[in-house]
């Protein structure tokens, strides 16, 4: 078992350091640095004022500043502020249910709303909650023809339709 | 007198049956998924958002508010029953109200908790009635840098609702003020932030950002564990649902306690109706003749911290229709709501739209007796909500999401996007960074920056505008207190650490 956001604990006895914090605040103090040169490239101070360079630059400059500090105060705290821990099994399932969507956004395309939804409960409830197979195709189309029949022909809400024609 | 009038005429909107219904269908969604642990009022608002752009903007403010104040409600009985707060501002009824199911008192606690709303609830609507008219008159005579400064107070009161660390809250705010000003720039057509990305020139939808941070983030937080929580015995029939003489005399102050913090805690943008319930539940136990029993089941440990939830909602909403300044996520997603359906929230709103404000008004009176009925003797069935099976519940919301999004814009590519904000949600939720103070910052940053370069405008760039003006000096000087008390505060504590 890990801590969230620190080393393993054979490397928290070297320091016991918080990762998360610093990953996250080096990625942040990364995006300040990517808005302020993005925003030096606009105008700063115009002849009417200023110019859309002038607010994302400071901004920049303060989550550049405000970074530094996270990543700062969380190395000089070190071992002496407990972290809490955290569960990479957790972490898994929610990356596994993540990737499910993000695959059932990808074949809204090719395979249409009512396909790929439920593909994507198949997936939730007969993998992720470990339901037996019967259960997991009814809930799957249970869910699809609900949506179907609510969004697209009750409300008249559009959906993406696949190469098959719905 | 005049206010009078205005009610009258609010009621006479509010009664149209097809705002009975709305503010009906707002009033039940609210109390399901105030009910249900993990899904929160602004993650439903944000779902429901795009649906509401075919509906007349006050019945569509009518059925969201219902899911806001409608949700305060339905929170208890999760707390009670499962000792797992539905909603956030029911995390001091569990401590007391879990108490009371386990000693066979469900009952009486989920009826003083209704009772409680119900007044607390009804005291907050009309402290708003009363409260926004002359605040939005006050405010008519500001211009660009009283906007600014009271949007900076605004967003620098947000951060209040940082939870352990304010770096993080502004860092989240940081990066909602990025997302805000991606797209075409208004006043000079620069594209900015947009990745050479044609989809991205009119900016990233708020609705995509709200349902993918709210919504998905939640869910996907949720999903971390495969099972949920036993649920304690439902009492069956009505009557056991009544709290008995003794405990209605027990919550006397309570109701007023509740009612008057609720209130006056939701007026101050970013303090939030958890930080209400709190503060309460510590009233009055520090006023009770046996504060030693809190703790372990006593009436008012239930009823102040829910009429304190309830009479936030009406306090919270003062800002953001008078200032167009959110307190918090939820009313960030509402004020985010009127800008969509073409109303500008601020001063002038009320007296622009009094059918819209009034209306809402009215329909909060009608709403809290909504729900009253809905809690009380409904409530056994409504529990049954909670042995809805998370893996028919959470497909739901992702597809809600899903179909949400895209009916939006017709496009994919918000739907890729809203995938990329799901995961953000997550992970700020992963490591601590409040998601409220993001959602404040995509809301007021276009506005804030329209304020700062029209300020900068009309002093022909120089600064000192903002600060020679009294009423704009007083919120920056405010806003920068705010910001920097506990700097002064932390280096005190190394000094005095330092001395010993």
């Amino acid at each position: 078992m890990l801590r969230i956001g620190r080393l393993a604990p054979a490397v928290q006895e070297e320091g016991d350091i918080k990762i998360g914090d610093i990953v996250s605040g080096a990625v942040l103090a990364g995006l300040g640095v990517f808005i302020i040169v993005e925003a030096r490239g606009w105008e700063y101070i115009g002849p009417d004022g200023p110019g859309p360079g002038f607010f994302p630059l400071w901004y920049g400059i303060a989550m550049v500043a405000l970074s530094v500090l996270l990543v700062g105060v969380s190395l000089a705290q070190g071992a002496a502020v407990p972290g809490k821990p955290v569960n990479w099994r957790e972490v898994g399932r929610v990356m596994m249910a993540w990737a499910g969507l993000a695959l059932c956004v990808g074949l809204l395309k090719v395979l249409g709303f009512a396909l790929a939804f439920g593909l994507f409960t198949f997936f939730l409830v007969a993998v992720m909650y470990r339901r037996p197979l019967g259960t997991a195709i009814a809930v799957a189309v249970g869910t699809s023809v609900t949506f179907y029949l609510l969004f697209p022909l009750a409300l008249n809400v559009e959906l993406p339709i696949g190469k098959l024609g719905f | 007198m005049e206010t009078l009038g205005y009610l009258l005429h609010g009621f006479g909107v509010a009664i149209s049956p097809m705002n009975l219904l709305w503010c009906f269908i707002g009033c039940f969604l609210g109390t399901v998924i105030g009910i249900l642990p993990g899904l929160g009022p602004a993650a439903t608002i944000a779902m429901l958002l795009p649906l509401t752009f075919q509906m007349n903007p006050t019945s569509a403010l009518i059925m969201l508010g219902g899911i806001y104040y409608g949700s305060k409600y339905g929170g208890s009985t999760t707390s009670i029953l499962l000792n797992v707060p539905g909603e956030s501002a029911s995390v001091v009824t569990c401590i007391d109200g879990y108490e009371m199911a386990k000693k066979g008192r469900a009952g009486p606690a989920l009826g003083i908790a209704a009772i409680a709303s119900f007044i607390a609830g009804t005291f907050g609507v009309v402290g708003l009635m009363l409260i926004a008219p002359p605040l939005a008159k006050f405010a008519l005579a500001f211009s660009s840098p009283e906007y600014f400064g009271l949007m900076a107070l605004g967003l620098a009161m947000g951060v209040l609702l940082a939870g352990e660390s304010m770096t993080k809250a502004l860092l989240a705010m940081l990066v909602g003020l990025w997302i805000a000003s991606m797209g075409t720039d208004l006043f000079t057509s620069t594209s900015r932030f947009t990745f050479g990305n044609s989809e991205m020139l009119d900016g990233v939808d708020f609705v995509v950002v709200a349902i993918g941070v709210f919504a998905l983030g939640e869910v996907l937080g949720n999903m971390e564990i495969r099972e949920g929580t036993q649920m304690l015995p439902v009492p069956k029939g009505w009557r056991n649902l009544l709290p008995t003489w003794q405990d209605m005399k027990d919550c006397r102050f309570a109701f007023v306690n509740g009612s008057v913090v609720g209130f006056f805690i939701g007026v101050l943008p970013g303090a939030g109706s958890t930080i209400a319930s709190f503060i309460s539940y510590g009233i009055e136990k520090a006023v009770s003749k046996h504060p030693e029993k809190f703790g372990t089941g006593v009436v008012e440990g239930v009823a102040a911290p829910e009429g304190a939830n309830n009479a936030e909602t009406g306090g919270a909403l003062v800002p953001m229709l008078t200032l167009g300044i959110p307190g918090s996520g939820t009313t960030a997603i509402l004020l985010a709501a009127l800008i969509l359906w073409g109303l500008k929230p601020g001063p002038l709103m009320i007296q622009d739209n009094p059918q819209l404000f009034w209306g809402l008004v009215a329909s909060m009176y009608i709403g809290n007796v909504m729900l009253l009925v809905l809690n009380m003797p409904l409530v056994p069935l409504f529990a049954q909500i909670l042995r809805l099976p998370v893996y028919i519940l959470y497909p739901v919301i992702f597809g809600i999401s899903i179909v949400g999004v895209y009916s939006t814009s017709s496009s994919l590519f918000d739907t890729w996007m809203l995938v990329v904000f799901g995961l953000l949600g997550y992970l700020m939720r992963k490591l601590d960074y409040p998601s409220a103070p993001l959602i404040l910052g995509l809301v007021l940053g276009d506005s804030m920056e329209r304020a700062l370069r029209q300020s900068l405008m009309m002093s022909q760039g120089d600064l000192s505008i903002l600060v020679s003006r009294p009423i704009s000096a007083t919120m920056l000087f405010l806003t920068a207190l705010i910001l920097f008390a506990p700097l002064f505060k932390k280096a005190n504590a190394w000094r005095i650490k330092a001395i010993s």
